[in-house]
């Protein structure tokens, strides 16, 4: 696995910005998201009405892949429907697994197809799925609260 | 004995010999040299049976090879071989202590005191005995985030109604010694146990319970090039044989009834169900090689290699090593590099052959009180040179650049 299959001037650029790594206004979702390997945490926040993800952001601390990824996804996410994002994070979990890699399928996650080549870094994974699984969990979670 | 005769005993530099190997994590787990290897080889191919089963020859001899290595072991920290209890590594040790000892002599409103430094696996045993007990547990501090515990501290903190102290004798993380004699000898001032966590210690630093004092000690066999999965607890005799077994089962036992059972004398009452006698093997033979080596040569090897990688570390631009230099130190030296996460120095490093580990050490409250989340951590062992940490140094030049800084 060579470094610069994975610290791409994208990721790391996306490591660096704060554009998305703030507090929002009103967020109706707040969700915590924890890498027991390192410890890194993140939280996530959502603002979601009629279905849709009005505005997200993250704060917390974590590697560049990590930051890049909650990042980019952030991007992705913010303006879709939940049942979109949803879908995006099955997509991104399945391509870092091994197991999406139609090219259409990847094609949706746009600039985040950038993390196919961890699933070649066992040990990194968890760091590029953090924000993704955050959003899974909190997505879902929220789905319950309705349903009771 | 030159660098090149240490590396040959150890045949995992010659396997991967094609390529750069540094390997700088031997606070996790240590390589291990061939004579261990072929110990463990040798007791499966020849030796293999159920210790204290069988009664034909083959049992016999497995028997014989489990307790020889425990008088090697028993001499190797010069203690009484009823004392020297198998375990898997010293996180069991420490959980045997805490739920033996810790559970039936604790009382509600009791203190126990351990110190910032600890390794979760003489940390959070204790937190669930003051959580199942209700007693306090309260923590030595370090000197400004230092490493270092003052006089002043262990005073402040060892004080009457303190039942037990557990205390690392070098930190995992920040590779200091800690003042565990001073911590001893006040802990029995105030009539409190002593629980000593010498897991990264046993592998750099002679080790002879009957001066040291303590009435527990732990350490893993693991880190001290023996095989994974065999540790050592050593006890007071008088503690051991009032306390009640942790596992029950096997071989534990003098008699069993059907509503009750009679224990088997130390240190059986301690080793329910089948051993790892093979690991007791490897590691003895692992004693018998660092008594090959020597012990001087261990600390004097060890010492040239982590004075020069504390210096180097210290020269380079945006590098933040932890703790102070005073004191002494073996092992692991933690660093951070500025703008760089961890776990992106590790791979980084990675790539050069470079191994570390980076996270937070299995020592969170630490970090705390270092005021950071997690760091990188070097650690040395005999078989490290100098030329392993101008490796290390040279990567750590380039991360920086590979996540995208200037400099």
């Amino acid at each position: 696995m060579s470094l610069n299959q994975i610290y791409t001037q994208i990721i790391t650029e996306n490591s660096r910005s704060k554009e998305h790594k703030h507090d929002i206004d009103n967020p109706n979702i707040v969700h915590d998201g924890v890498n027991p390997s390192c410890g890194d945490e993140i939280t996530l926040e959502l603002r979601v009405k009629d279905g849709r993800i009005e505005d997200a952001s993250f704060v917390g601390d974590g590697c560049a892949i990590s930051q890049a990824s909650a990042s980019m996804m952030i991007d992705l996410i913010k303006g879709r429907s939940v049942e979109e994002a949803r879908h995006l994070a099955d997509i991104f979990i399945g391509m870092i697994k091994g197991t999406v890699t139609d090219p259409e399928q990847l094609d949706e996650l746009e600039d985040s197809q950038a993390f196919e080549n961890i699933r070649h870094m066992p040990a990194r994974v968890k760091c590029a799925v953090l924000g993704w699984h955050t959003l899974d969990e909190a997505l879902k979670e929220k789905e319950e609260q309705k349903k009771n | 004995m030159t660098d090149e005769e240490i590396k040959a005993e150890f045949p995992i530099f010659e396997k991967r010999s094609g390529k750069p190997f540094h390997y700088l994590d031997s606070a996790a787990t240590s390589q291990r040299p061939a004579d261990v290897i072929e110990a463990v080889s040798q007791f499966y191919y020849e030796k293999n049976a159920n210790p204290h089963r069988g009664v034909y020859e083959l049992a016999e001899q497995a028997t014989e090879s489990y307790e020889n290595a425990r008088q090697v072991i028993a001499q190797f920290i010069n203690a009484d071989p009823t004392q020297v209890i198998y375990t898997r590594n010293a996180t069991e040790g420490l959980n045997l202590v805490a739920y033996s000892y810790g559970l039936t002599h604790i009382q509600k409103g009791d203190h126990i005191v351990i110190s910032i430094l600890e390794h979760h696996s003489n940390l959070i045993p204790w937190q669930r005995v003051a959580r199942a007990k209700g007693a306090v547990l309260d923590y030595m501090y370090t000197e400004n985030g230092s490493g270092k515990i003052t006089d002043e501290e262990i005073e402040k903190r060892i004080v009457p109604g303190v039942k037990l102290v557990a205390i690392t004798q070098v930190s995992n993380v920040l590779g200091i010694v800690t003042p565990y004699e001073k911590i001893i000898a006040r802990a029995h001032e105030v009539g409190a146990v002593v629980v000593v966590d010498a897991a990264q210690s046993a592998p750099h630093l002679s080790i002879d319970v009957q001066t040291l004092g303590a009435d527990f000690l732990a350490f893993s066999g693991h880190k001290l090039f023996s095989p994974l999965g065999i540790g050592i607890l050593w006890g007071r005799k008088d503690l051991l044989e009032e306390m009640p077994p942790f596992l029950s089962g096997g071989d534990m036992i003098d008699s069993v009834s059907e509503q009750d059972a009679v224990w088997a004398p130390l240190p059986e009452k301690f080793e329910a169900g089948t051993q790892n006698a093979g690991g007791a093997v490897g590691l003895a033979a692992a004693i018998h090689w660092m008594n090959k080596i020597g012990m001087d040569t261990i600390e004097e090897r060890e010492a040239a290699v982590y004075d020069y990688a504390w210096e180097k570390l210290h020269s380079l631009p945006h590098v933040t090593v932890y703790g102070t230099g005073e004191g002494k130190h073996v092992g692991a030296i933690a660093f951070n590099i500025d703008d760089a996460h961890p776990h992106d120095v590790a791979s980084i490093l990675d790539a050069d052959g470079v191994c570390v580990r980076a996270g937070h050490h299995c020592a969170q409250p630490l970090m705390g009180h270092l005021g950071i989340h997690n760091c990188c951590r070097a650690s040395i062992s005999v078989y490290n040179t100098k030329e392993d940490i101008d490796a290390l140094c040279d990567s750590i030049l380039k991360v920086r650049k590979w996540l995208g800084y200037e400099s």
